[in-house]
């Protein structure tokens, strides 16, 4: 069981209903995370549309998941 | 002069805009893109931009120090704004300065495309006739 802190924006965070959580879970990758929380929440966004960020820097959905970190789960972008 | 800002109050152009002046500089070009009223025949009223702060900001840095890599520039300047804006508001401000014009056209365009690309920026848009819904960029990259 790994310990992390998860923060959500947009689309994420008005599904989960709060802005971060410190998360134990069993999954060995960022994108098993993201399942495991989409069957939680229900999200709605596909894993292919979705980045992920570790402690403020951009990451692979299938890296190693780390303990003690934390994870933004990043919807498609829509700024400008 | 390369600088990235992320602003919860009203883009200062002007203050921007002489930030950016260069003894040898021949050109400025600014982009700016405002909230317009329409979306994909939706009339919009107003839309919110939520950032990813910490990280909006290195991926701000980053693109501008690719523009100046990129580019013969002697300065870029790149804003955008969080909260709640209203139409005709300024979401984002683009600056660059060049000894020509083509340097800084070129250099202003990728700018703002990789803001548009890359930036953990999102939108949600408020219409008159639909309930308020978060739009995505449609050349968002989640490589």
């Amino acid at each position: 069981m790994t310990s992390v802190t998860v923060k959500y924006f947009a689309a994420l965070r008005e599904a989960a209903l709060i802005p971060e959580e410190t998360i134990h879970t069993e999954a060995s990758t960022y994108r098993g995370l993201y399942r495991e929380l989409t069957t939680q929440y229900g999200f709605s966004l596909p894993e292919d549309a979705i980045r992920v960020a570790i402690d403020d820097d951009f990451a692979d959905l299938d890296d190693d998941l780390k303990s003690g970190v934390t994870v933004v789960f990043i919807p498609p972008v829509a700024g400008g | 002069m390369q600088q990235f800002f992320l602003t919860g109050d009203a883009i200062q152009a002007e203050a921007l805009n002489q930030l950016l002046k260069h003894p040898q500089a021949g050109a400025l070009v600014v982009f700016e893109g405002w909230v317009r009223n329409h979306n994909q025949g939706h009339p919009v009223r107003a839309l919110d931009y939520e950032i990813y702060m910490a990280l909006a900001q290195k991926e701000g840095e980053r693109i501008l120090t690719e523009a100046c890599g990129q580019f013969s520039l002697h300065g870029a300047i790149a804003c955008h704004r969080y909260g709640s804006l209203q139409l005709g508001d300024a979401a984002v401000w683009v600056g660059t300065t060049a000894s020509h014009r083509e340097q800084a056209f070129l250099a202003a365009r990728y700018i703002i495309d990789q803001i548009k690309h890359r930036l953990p920026i999102w939108k949600k848009e408020y219409y008159q006739d639909l309930p308020a819904q978060w739009v995505y960029c449609r050349d968002h990259d989640h490589s």
